[in-house]
């Protein structure tokens, strides 16, 4: 049963200026095997992978490869040494072609200056034949859909023919049907005798796949044990330090009167063709449906960030527009974005900035001068309502964490008074236990009256905190159920309506 | 079974069908080359002299002087950045070169007289040596440094404005304007390739149309190049990748230095007296002819053929609005204009609409 190990990781070390990320984490990764590295945003799971494939530098400890001590000075050596990885974050450079992406860094070349397109399309064939992937090697890469780029990045790693590959949140924009397809690759990975590093939060695919299961805690290894013998409560229990009872707060509110009517909204650039619905006072409904089938588009065309190609809003019965975000935030909405790194967040800037960007006209002094005093109030109850953990307003904020940058938008939507909230997403990215403090915000802002609509990926968390749930389907709202009495089965039966 | 993606690909290009849509996507995507065959066609009817050999040759080799810098240019631009540097290190290798071919008979105006005439060839090395110098000067506070190019390179080019106006005052030349060019160097440059009627076409024509051919091979056939352009896209995706960052921006910068460089060894000899105001601005003319030929601002994005497009698309206005009346005056508000039309335009391409 025992087989001598592909790569050893022995108590690694990295410290970053005032934090110390890794703090003697081992790993060990027999062939022919998937080792799942587990632990919450912040646990340094990604920064041990960086470790090893020589983006970081480590402090201290000893990587050992195929029985010998390696050390990685860049991700060039790493790969020539047999250590791939698919990176969490999709990085392509999207202008050039899928094969020009596939083949960076290892051009395969004539004369030795030359590229020769025709080994690397012929090479692209190969790999894309032998993993079954259907992308033409000559696209555009920012012509493909998310998922297709995924594919490519997956094949990319699978290409060098590594010993030891490391997944890093490969599934986070894949369909089901690709996420079976990518385990069918791993598999045949697994065939070859090489050794799979696997960092996912979902906890059905980990406990799936993977044969050996290590969990990090703050930088520290918490427990490797073999993933038949682990639950999902257990792997949660082992990841937050303490036993989660309750993953939802207790639901105390009570939806009243209708609010918002919305009939027949479509896009006129996006993929939203029809959704009608009601919102009513106090009152938390739910968007589910799978990646692209408008959830979004339906938040975004009702705030204006997206142009309307038709379709009346009525808020209190009377018509609206929100034909831009300005005349939206007018009108009583809030949109917490769906990429908080990407559109939530002014991540150079102060916690107190970006608190009270929304809200800044009523700062002003005589109509010209911010009223310093008031926004530091403002932030001051922001910090204190929404239980921001920061060590001051003028702390930056991308120093916080997910769960807390969430909360600081949040608590710069409430500010604007907001009648109906918009949430997209809200708990993506956040650790399990910030995740709570999420869910009873938004079960307190509906206790307050407001009106919240909710799109999210995570169907437990619609299905807990939600009162009524709405299913896109192809841009499509393909029906409405009530969260108290459905199942998940009847949501994805009704997410596959219009596929 | 590989041949099968190949069949498909094809098959699917013949089946696109000429909707209202594709052919006013064509329209939008050749905008700049259409606008050029307008305003030739016009030129062309209200001065019939625009299209006789005389002024379309000045076009030729106009564009030829203009080209290098703007080829080398366009790769910083790949990178995402750019070099203000350009036209100071065109001004201080012309003045190098000029100075270094003066006429030995005339000893008197040399500004080295103790060095006799050098052979052409040692001048030409030695003035792409300095611009790639230079460049890579540029190149290691980019890669290095972190810094934006913008910065680094308008610091470049406020240290060499003061190595071009020290330089013009050394020997016996204090600060006169550097003339009385060798006979090798001139005909090197200017000398006749061939004869279109009476007007004979500069052979630094021929000079421009090889170094086009080798950055097109560079930027399109050589690991380098798509190195730049993957760079220029992601520079992440490069660096795990295993692409070397730093040596690729270095090269990136010491080859678009070396043409500037090539670019000064030429403008010597083409304006045969020169002074600190040879080659001033020419890095604004040759942005202009990159951002109108389509190399993005957005980074990894741009073509050698959008770039000789652009250069010939300003000496077109230059020359052919001269020709036509229109005063030197309105010239710059048109260049302007071309320049924030060609921007707009190309940006369309790029945006996604929500």
């Amino acid at each position: 049963m025992e087989q001598p190990a592909l790569l050893e990781m022995r108590n690694i070390t990295k410290e970053f200026p005032g934090v110390k990320a890794l703090d003697g984490v081992s790993l060990t990764v027999r062939p022919g095997t998937v080792h799942a590295l587990m632990g919450e945003n912040g646990a340094g799971k990604s920064t041990l992978m960086k470790c090893l494939f020589g983006i970081y530098a480590k402090d201290g400890g000893t990587i050992i490869l195929d029985g010998k001590e390696v050390d990685f000075k860049s991700s060039k050596e790493a790969l020539e040494n047999g250590v791939a990885m698919v990176h969490q974050e999709l990085n392509q450079a999207l202008t050039r072609s899928v094969m020009d992406n596939l083949w960076l860094g290892r051009y395969p070349k004539v004369a030795g200056i030359m590229v020769s397109e025709a080994a690397m399309r012929k090479r692209t064939r190969e790999v894309f034949g032998e993993l079954d992937v259907h992308v033409d090697p000559k696209a555009i890469m920012s012509t493909l859909p998310v998922s297709q780029r995924q594919m490519v990045e997956i094949a990319k790693a699978v290409s060098y023919n590594a010993k030891v590959i490391v997944f890093d949140e490969p599934t986070s924009s894949l369909t089901e049907a690709e996420v079976e397809h990518l385990f069918r690759i791993i598999n045949m990975l697994k065939e070859r005798g090489c050794g799979i590093i696997y960092i996912s939060h979902k906890m059905d695919e980990i406990l799936r796949i993977s044969d050996d299961v290590t969990v990090m805690r703050d930088g520290q290894w918490v427990a490797t044990r073999q993933a038949k013998d682990l639950t999902m409560n257990e792997i949660i229990k082992l990841m937050v330090g303490r036993e989660l009872t309750n993953r939802f707060p207790p639901k105390d509110n009570v939806p009243g009167d209708v609010i918002l009517d919305v009939e027949h909204l479509s896009g006129k650039y996006t993929r939203l063709k029809d959704a009608s619905f009601q919102l009513r006072k106090g009152e938390v409904l739910g968007i589910a449906g799978l990646d692209g089938s408008g959830r979004t588009e339906v938040l975004e065309n009702l705030f204006g960030a997206m142009t309307k190609e038709g379709g009346v809003i009525r808020l209190h019965g009377k018509e609206i527009k929100n034909s831009s975000p300005r005349e939206a935030i007018k009108n009583g909405f809030a949109l917490l974005t769906e990429e908080r790194r990407a559109t939530g967040i002014f991540g150079i800037r102060d916690i107190k900035e970006n608190t009270v960007i929304s809200n800044l006209s009523s700062y002003l002094m005589g109509g010209l001068c911010l009223s310093e005093k008031k926004m530091k109030q403002d932030t001051d109850w922001a910090i204190q309502a929404m239980h921001i953990k920061t060590p001051s307003q003028t702390t930056q904020i991308r120093s916080l964490s997910g769960g807390n940058q969430q909360k600081v938008i949040i608590g710069r939507w409430l500010l604007t008074t907001p009648e109906v909230l918009l949430l997209d997403e809200p708990t993506r990215g956040i650790d399990v236990g910030a995740k709570y403090e999420i869910y009873q915000l938004i079960l307190d802002l509906a206790k307050e009256g407001k009106g919240v609509i909710m799109v999210s990926s995570e169907m437990p968390e619609l299905l807990g905190i939600c009162d009524r749930i709405l299913v896109m389907s192809g841009g499509i709202l393909a029906g409405e159920v009530d969260a108290r009495n459905t199942s998940q089965e009847e949501i994805l039966t009704l997410a596959a309506k219009y596929v | 079974m590989n041949q099968e993606p190949n069949v498909q690909e094809k098959k699917a290009r013949v089946r696109q069908p000429w909707t209202a849509k594709r052919v006013g996507n064509l329209l939008l995507n050749n905008a700049l080359i259409i606008i050029m065959v307008i305003a030739v066609i016009y030129i062309a009817i209200k001065n019939p002299n625009f299209t006789q050999a005389p002024s379309l040759i000045n076009i030729l080799s106009q564009t030829a002087a203009y080209l290098p810098a703007a080829l080398g240019i366009g790769g910083c631009i790949v990178l995402t950045g750019t070099d203000l540097s350009a036209g100071r290190v065109v001004g201080l290798t012309a003045c190098i070169s000029a100075s270094l071919l003066q006429n030995a008979a005339n000893l008197a105006n040399k500004m080295w007289p103790q060095i006799g005439t050098l052979p052409v060839i040692v001048v030409v090395l030695l003035a792409m040596l300095i611009g790639a110098a230079i460049g890579c000067f540029n190149g290691f506070f980019v890669a290095k440094f972190k810094l934006h190019p913008f910065i680094v390179t308008l610091g470049t080019q406020l240290i060499l404005n003061t190595c071009l106006l020290l330089y013009v005052q050394m020997g016996n030349n204090k600060g006169a304007a550097i003339s009385n060019l060798d006979q090798s160097y001139t005909s090197f440059v200017k000398g006749k390739l061939f004869s279109v009627g009476s007007t004979p076409v500069p052979r630094y024509v021929l000079f421009a149309i090889v170094l086009t051919a080798v950055m097109w091979f560079i930027w399109n056939k050589t690991t380098f190049g798509k190195n730049m352009f993957a760079l220029g896209s992601n520079e992440e995706a490069a660096r795990v990748s295993g692409v070397n960052v730093f040596a690729v921006t270095m090269g990136v910068f010491a080859l678009a230095g070396a043409m500037y460089g090539f670019t000064g060894f030429i403008e010597g000899a083409r304006i045969g007296s020169n002074t600190v105001n040879t080659g001033l601005n020419y890095e604004l003319d040759a942005i202009a002819a990159c951002v109108i030929g389509g190399v993005s601002f957005v980074g990894g994005i741009g073509k050698i053929r959008g770039i000789v497009i652009g250069v010939v698309m300003l000496r077109l206005i230059f020359i052919g609005l001269t020709m036509v009346g229109v005063p030197q005056d309105l010239q710059y508000l048109i260049k302007g204009g071309i320049i924030l039309f060609a921007c707009a335009l190309d940006m369309q391409k790029y945006l996604v609409k929500k």
